[in-house]
């Protein structure tokens, strides 16, 4: 049996990808997850800019995790120049990763998932033949948005978040409302359990190494210590010793593996991670979902994806309960970001204005990781003792998970093999889309050569 | 519900270098979208649908032209499309992607993958404009959701949609805000074009200019004020670049 099998532009997944895969008598001969994104250069942009902007300018590297890339940019540069943010900031923070995850799910689960439970092309066929379910996506879907908006004027490309804290501090009344928001989403939120309670995911199990970071009596996405299963965890500045980037042979494409071992990360990864540290109601569903821990079903990711929308939505409630009846205290008044050049700048901060410390020369370098929606994001900056960029480094949760794709890929095939060509190549971008690859932003590592 | 029109135009989406922010913005019209697609058919719009339809009337093209391969991409959306509409300050003023512009070309590869010798067609940024005509632009990085329904709206009306054509500044005082740079902080409100709701300046972030500058734009005037502040004309320029680096401003 031979099959040449191209998906080209494998839909309904953020950005650009192929799979390519060729099998002959019954063996796969080839076999390619391909990047066919245009890379960004990120790295290059920042690159001579006052660190200040890194958080504003590497936003844009995706829309769709643009509070994450934010968020861990924004970690780093505080590494680097010292901040501390006050506690209520952080919980703030920790608001608005939720919101993110829970509206980067919802989006995935409804939006470009459901489809595929329906056996029909896109939402769109969906909104005729299941309203009802579709206008329940996107009302989770806004709300997630709304808690962005509320806080931070927005979700893509939120505008507030900034080194220290916040431009515009949330208010009490802000707080109320995303209160509101959360608690008006609850309904909805269970009805999704409840739908997803009937999906039978196909069955395929395959161990992958599964990191994440992990964090003492929370369930990590703004923070913690890199983590995977059988080795101690580490603190984030060390990450080159718990993961490595390296070319893969037949594309230019940046994989990455930690030791030897292709890794996962993302919701279901979290789950096998920190299940202990999830909400109670986020176990409740997970039980009624069926899913147990340790799980390595990787299609069980989009049910991880449900389990963590319930956490991230209580979790939230929490938070907002610790930030207790006051107004949030606003952040120390950083000296205002006036001037991009930097020495003038950063000397006036150093020398007290906002009573931050000066930066020694050799220093001045930042780690900043958070877990996006779809696994653990890496900013790594140098800087000069002006603050201004000369190396940065960002390493994206798809481009880790692409070698683990792949690897799934080569283990499901033999299972799938007998069936039609359609069905095969529809299983598979199933498997892919299990994933959540969000592509256009990992794909400034990677640069793939177009097979015809 | 009565519709105006027998026939729903069809529409294709087409994403180009970007963070693909601005198709989530038309998927961020959660209230709005169940009606959207009572009155058009999305026919391509790989973010959200499977279907590949090139028989589409207008195309929203997100993105800069970033590799030789998407000009020749981009050149067949044009031939079909009898209108095409850029999307965003990437397509429309090549954003955020034309920083690497100001770097040579043989630094990118190695300060990404720490060699050079990699395949690879990227090019300069470049806007959709300096590739194809382009009938009409909706700027802002990202776009404004409700712009792009309104632009919807007068498409179908068979309307040409106008955008603001005075400075970010004029919706700022009228939100009551405080004004930035009177705070002390740099700010670009006064020569961009308006129509966010001077969302940035509201939430006390300086306004950078996604949106592009309005037709006679004051530059001197704010460059001296900024000057004041304690800016250099080099400062002043290296704001404007963070998304207006391929436009001629003249400081």
């Amino acid at each position: 049996m031979s099959h040449d099998i191209n998906i080209h532009h494998i839909t309904r997944v953020e950005g650009h990808g192929n799979i390519v895969l060729n099998i002959r008598e019954g063996r796969i001969e080839e076999l390619r997850l391909e990047i066919v994104e245009s890379p960004r250069f990120f790295e290059v942009m920042l690159i001579g800019r006052n660190i200040r902007e890194a958080p504003h300018i590497t936003s844009r590297i995706c829309g769709i995790c643009a509070i994450s890339h934010t968020s861990a940019s924004i970690k780093a540069c505080e590494v680097v120049l010292g901040v501390n943010p006050p506690e209520d900031v952080v919980l703030l923070r920790k608001i608005l990763m939720n919101a993110e995850a829970l509206q980067s799910h919802i989006l995935h689960i409804y939006l470009l998932v459901a489809p595929d439970l329906f056996g029909v092309e896109s939402v769109i066929h969906l909104a005729n033949s299941n309203p009802e379910l579709v206008k329940r996506g996107l009302r989770l879907k806004k709300a997630a948005n709304d808690i962005s908006r509320v806080l931070v004027g927005r979700h893509v490309h939120p505008i507030g978040m900034t080194i220290g804290g916040f431009t515009r501090t949330p208010t009490r009344k802000d707080l109320d409302e995303v209160q509101r928001i959360l608690e008006g989403a609850i309904p909805d939120m269970e009805e999704t359990v409840k739908f997803f309670e009937e999906i039978r995911m196909p069955e395929f199990n395959r161990q992958a190494k599964y990191c994440s970071l992990q964090d003492k009596g929370e369930y990590a996405l703004y923070d913690g210590l890199l983590y995977s299963k059988d080795a101690p965890p580490l603190m984030v500045q060390r990450y080159k010793e718990f993961i490595s980037e390296g070319v893969v042979a037949y594309s230019t494409a940046k994989h990455v593996r930690s030791g030897d071992s292709p890794i996962m990360v993302g919701a279901l990864a979290r789950l096998n991670n920190n299940y202990a540290n999830l909400s109670s109601q986020a176990k409740e569903a997970a039980e009624r979902l069926g899913l147990s821990i340790p799980c390595t079903n990787p299609f069980m990711n989009n049910i991880a994806q449900v389990v963590e929308s319930v956490h991230c939505i209580y979790d939230s409630l929490r938070l907002i309960n610790l930030l207790g009846s006051n107004p949030p205290i606003p952040n120390p008044p950083l000296p205002p970001v006036i001037i991009g050049a930097g020495l003038p700048l950063l000397r006036s901060i150093a020398t007290g204005r906002g009573g931050l410390p000066k930066i020694q020369p050799g220093e001045g370098v930042g780690v900043g990781v958070v877990e996006a929606p779809r696994g653990t994001l890496y900013h790594e900056y140098g800087v000069d003792d002006e603050g201004v960029i000369l190396s940065a480094n960002c390493i994206i949760p798809t481009a880790q998970n692409l070698l683990n794709i792949e690897k799934d890929i080569e283990a499901i095939v033999p299972m799938i093999i007998d069936l039609p060509k359609k069905d095969i190549e529809r299983r598979l971008e199933m498997l892919v889309r299990a994933y959540d690859p969000c592509i256009s932003c990992s794909t400034h590592f990677l640069e793939v050569k177009f097979v015809e | 519900m009565k519709r105006h029109f027998q026939v729903k135009p069809k529409i294709g989406v087409f994403s180009f270098t970007s963070c693909e922010g601005c198709q989530l913005q038309i998927l961020n019209l959660e209230d709005e979208f169940m009606t959207l697609i009572d009155y058009i058919e999305f026919v391509n719009f790989r973010e959200a649908i499977s279907e590949k339809g090139e028989d589409y009337e207008i195309a929203f093209v997100e993105g800069s032209i970033t590799r030789e391969s998407e000009i020749a991409e981009l050149k067949n959306i044009r031939e079909r499309a009898k209108i095409l509409i850029a999307l965003g300050t990437c397509s429309h003023l090549g954003g955020i992607n034309v920083l690497k512009n100001f770097h040579p070309q043989d630094s990118w590869l190695p300060s990404v993958y720490g060699r050079k010798d990699l395949f690879t067609d990227t090019i300069r940024t470049k806007r959709i404009k300096d590739v194809v005509p382009v009938d009409l632009v909706i700027p802002g990085c990202p776009i404004d959701k409700g712009e792009f329904l309104r632009f919807v709206q007068a498409l179908l009306l068979r309307i040409k949609p106008v955008l603001p054509n005075y400075p970010v500044c004029v919706e700022c005082r009228t939100k009551g805000n405080v004004c930035l740079v009177e705070e002390g902080k740099w700010c670009l409100g006064s020569v961009t074009r308006a129509g966010c709701g001077a969302i940035c300046p509201t939430y006390r972030d300086s306004c950078s200019g996604c949106r592009g500058l309005v037709s006679e734009p004051n530059i001197e005037s704010l460059c001296n004020i900024l000057m004041e502040k304690g800016l250099t004309k080099e400062d002043v320029r290296d704001k404007f670049n963070i998304f207006n680096g391929l436009e001629t401003i003249n400081i």
